[in-house]
């Protein structure tokens, strides 16, 4: 009796268990892998929203990597930002974090200060920056010329432009050194006091007890940041008015996907696109996930 | 008691050396060193926002005098009045609020549904089921959008806010992250005594569950309110009416109006960076919150 109770319990419980995540449930095969499986399938068409959709193979895939330069253009720029912003963002959080976690006057009034840019983005900050950079009114300039330094065209020399977009990210660095903060704030006081003891310096502090009781975030952080950096957009769009110029330093692959999927709606070769980053992103995602047990260190025992 | 011996042995059996060797001292000295580091990056991390409110006081004719300067010949607050007027940012900002409200009213409250089942009810397959859901914030954006576009094509959406909106109420793998990581931290007894007294999940949830988790609801908000008060992209690819502009939209197409006009131009950014800076210095916390939800997770 009471067994066949508790058994009808359990499956209404279960129910309602399903109810509660059908919203997911629900989004998840409308937004996320219905759309998924139609854009696998329609990477082997021509398909252009409107009239055609037939099977042509792996034309569109054989198009990609022979006989589109753009398209190489667009991943080594995407490579590039990438290459660049993840470690400089990361060295850059995890120092900052480290300056604020001592007990100094100040420590909130910095941290928010910090924090600001990371919480604005938009159109309103792009503005900023080309402001900020243009060569001869903005303030970049102006500073560096104090010094003598005779600053570049940036946003009209395809040899700084991605530069530029690394010093625009690396504004917002405050995010990441949040993240840093608080892991840094969850390691025992007694672990450094001791280390002063033994006469370790600072520095030696930082590199024995700091860097390996922070790696779970540092390697969330690589993790998102690295999917992130792929994804690189907006700034571009609005910075080169969707063009990706000059001399498409700024076309990024998600800009030139955007461009051949919604201007020119050569749908079926913008989802094989999709599909190729999907890989190079996953891979390397997974990449990381392999290379995690060497270097990250999870308290409790875990290797 | 282990620093108070050190300083104890310090001072009694090392008279001689200099303040500095000690280790108080080097970690004053240190300390100094730290503060000078960040009073330092601070100027420099402020200096672009001030620059922004410079420059967008200043006359045009100063804004082309070089060098430019740090500080203004003459406040021109009318510079703000002038760009307000030059386009229709009032229904920029209606339109904006209207989406943006709405986003935040669905993942608010869906998210938090869908957490609560994640969290603390019981049923096959959840813990699958749930792995699906961080795995599907690995996707690249773009994968699924140009498919979600195709959708939204066939619904007749385009040119609507259906397809900005709609989707807030189905659910979004970080906020459901964030919340679960919340409701985890509430012990499991609380919910227990409450199906004892004959009480139904969703009665808990919503008695029970939604008071409790207030802060994390209100660091989903503001996250929520920040990413749809900023959102280009959406706006981008499906509104195309002019009446239906957002104010992101809206300040492209002024960039384009105004070309160098940098004054206006600053005047409008700031405008639009104006409510989420309030949002920041009033609930501050609730930002910092949602960071340390989420590395509290890994």
């Amino acid at each position: 009796m009471a067994g066949k109770r508790r058994f009808n319990y359990k499956t209404r419980e279960g129910l309602q268990g399903y109810l509660f995540i059908l919203p997911w449930i629900i989004g998840f095969i409308v937004f996320t892998a219905g759309p998924l499986l139609f854009s696998f399938a329609a990477s082997f068409t021509n398909y252009n929203v409107t009239s055609q959709m037939d099977f042509i193979g792996l034309s569109n895939y054989e198009r990609l990597f022979s006989g589109d330069q753009l398209f190489w253009t667009s991943l080594y720029n995407t490579l590039y930002y990438v290459l660049f912003s993840v470690p400089l963002t990361t060295i850059g959080a995890i120092f900052l974090s480290a300056l604020l976690n001592r007990d100094i006057p100040g420590m909130r009034l910095f941290r928010t200060i910090y924090y600001l840019p990371a919480v604005l983005s938009g159109v309103g900050v792009y503005l900023l920056w080309m402001q900020l950079l243009e060569p001869g009114t903005g303030m970049v300039n102006t500073v560096l010329a104090w010094f003598g330094i005779q600053g570049p065209n940036w946003l009209f020399d395809p040899e700084w432009t991605k530069p530029a977009l690394i010093f625009m990210k690396l504004w917002s660095v405050g995010g990441g050194m949040l993240l840093y903060l608080a892991s840094m704030q969850g390691i025992s006081k007694s672990l450094y006091e001791a280390a002063e003891i033994d006469g370790a310096n600072a520095w030696q502090q930082f590199t024995r007890i700091t860097i390996p009781m922070i790696t779970p975030v540092i390697f969330f952080d690589i993790v998102t940041s690295l999917i992130g950096g792929f994804q690189i957009f907006q700034e571009a769009y609005v910075m080169s008015n969707g063009e990706g110029g000059p001399v498409n330093s700024m076309l990024f692959y998600n800009l030139y996907m955007w461009q051949k999927a919604f201007e020119a709606f050569d749908m079926g070769y913008a989802m094989a696109m999709s599909w190729i980053l999907f890989v190079i992103v996953f891979a390397l995602t997974i990449v990381n996930l392999k290379l995690a047990p060497k270097w990250v260190h999870y308290e409790g025992g875990g290797k | 008691m282990v620093k108070q011996t050190a300083d104890v042995h310090q001072k009694f059996h090392q008279p001689k050396v200099s303040h500095f060797e000690t280790i108080k001292g080097r970690r004053q000295a240190l300390n100094i060193i730290n503060w000078v580091l960040l009073a330092a990056g601070s100027i420099l991390m402020l200096s672009p926002l001030w620059w922004m409110l410079v420059t967008s006081v200043k006359t045009m004719q100063e804004v082309m005098t070089y060098p430019p300067t740090f500080w203004p010949e003459s406040w021109n607050w009318s510079n703000y009045m002038k760009t307000w007027e030059a386009a229709p940012f009032d229904l920029y900002t209606v339109n904006t609020l209207t989406i943006t409200i709405l986003v935040v009213i669905g993942n608010v409250f869906v998210n938090s549904f869908i957490a609560y089942g994640f969290a603390k009810v019981p049923f096959k397959g959840r813990n699958a089921l749930f792995a699906i859901v961080l795995s599907t914030m690995m996707i690249p954006g773009f994968v699924t959008l140009i498919p979600q576009y195709v959708l939204f094509a066939k619904l007749q959406w385009l040119n609507t806010y259906y397809p900005l909106v709609v989707p807030a109420f189905f659910g979004s793998a970080f906020n459901i992250f964030l919340l679960r990581q919340f409701y985890m931290t509430i012990p499991d007894e609380l919910i227990e005594a409450a199906k004892m007294e004959g009480a139904s999940h969703f009665w808990i949830w919503w008695k029970i569950g939604l008071p409790l988790t207030k802060p994390a609801l209100a660091t989903v908000a503001i996250f929520s309110f920040n990413g749809a008060w900023n959102d280009f992209l959406g706006p981008l690819l499906y509104v195309n009416d002019e009446n239906l502009y957002t104010l992101q939209l809206g300040l492209q197409v002024f960039k384009g109006q105004m070309s160098t006009q940098w004054n206006y131009l600053m005047a409008g950014s700031l405008l639009v960076l104006l409510p989420v800076i309030i949002l920041f210095f009033f609930f501050q916390k609730y930002f910092i919150q949602g960071i340390n939800l989420q590395s509290g997770g890994k």
